[in-house]
């Protein structure tokens, strides 16, 4: 490994610059909105919008404590079909290595399902 | 309106803001889906291949007031629907404006009855009037040349602000 110089930390200008011109865009598109856009501001257009309806309460409701296992249950299989995709694009390449790991990987998730099954994780009430 | 508006007389540098501003603005109409009747399907014929609105730069239909400059009220308005229109119109963000399709829109159509609104026009005001039952999408793609023409009258100098005539298309 070479040792650092300023030449190392030359080869960093074009990340600077980088962000610079990020920041810079970013920052002049913000300010030229405000001096541009309309402004009017009216009671009806602070409302929350649905679909023209009137809303009804607030949206920070107290949620059933249900909806905490089936969030969790579709994160779960989520990644599952995640990880199941790219396995069956390339099944041919992957071979019986592949088909094997899988297995074991669907067959963990599959003990999971069982388990909940019969535990009643599934039924709503 | 604006930080900018009405701050200054007319000069050349009001004048090139100007053309930037409704250059953009005129040619990125985006509008609000507000298909309430059968005039809603000349106003999907109006997106499709054959008219192909897209030509003139307002193919972005939004589903939410919030994005939208432009509202097509494409069929008949019940007094049912009226201030849920009114309520959308509002939460449009500026500047804003409204195209009636159809006859029921422009003035009740053919439903003279105690549940229609008789004329979009008593709760939001309208620019641009097009006729038919329901009008052709070619009265459409007008009705938004024209509004575009419109846009590009608008500036950021002192002016009088005088609500320009509403135009009527006919069938």
């Amino acid at each position: 490994m070479e040792p650092a110089t300023a030449d190392t930390a030359l080869g960093y200008a074009p990340l600077l610059l980088t962000v610079l011109i990020a920041t810079g865009v970013g920052a002049v598109t913000l300010l030229l909105g405000i001096f541009v856009r309309p402004s009017k501001p009216n009671p009806v257009k602070a409302l929350a919008y649905e679909c023209g309806n009137l809303p009804i309460g607030d949206a920070r409701l107290p949620m059933r404590t249900r909806f905490y296992l089936f969030a969790m249950l579709l994160v779960i299989f989520d990644v599952e079909v995640v990880f199941l995709l790219p396995w069956a694009v390339n099944f041919v390449s992957l071979g019986l290595f592949g088909f094997v790991e899988m297995m074991i990987f669907l067959g963990v998730l599959l003990l999971g399902y069982g388990y909940l099954w019969r535990n009643g994780g599934l039924q709503w009430d | 309106m604006g930080l900018i508006d009405d701050r200054f007389e007319k000069n050349f540098a009001t004048d090139a803001v100007d053309t930037v501003l409704n250059l953009g603005r005129a040619y990125s109409l985006w509008p609000v889906a507000y298909g309430l009747a059968c005039c809603a399907i000349e106003m999907i014929h109006t997106m499709t291949a054959r008219w192909d609105l897209a030509r003139f730069g307002a193919e972005v239909f939004r589903p939410s007031p919030r994005q939208a400059d432009v509202m097509i009220v494409a069929g008949t308005v019940t007094h049912k629907m009226a201030p849920i229109l009114r309520r959308l119109y509002d939460q449009m963000p500026e500047p804003k404006f409204v195209i009636a399709m159809g006859g029921c829109a422009t003035a009740g159509g053919p439903f003279r009855t105690y549940s229609v609104v008789q004329g979009v026009d008593t709760i939001v005001p309208v620019d641009i009037y097009v006729e038919g039952c329901p009008p052709r999408p070619e009265n459409l793609i007008r009705a938004f040349i024209l509004l575009q023409e419109r846009v590009k009258q608008m500036t950021i100098a002192k002016s009088p602000r005088v609500p320009a005539p509403p135009i009527r298309i006919e069938a």
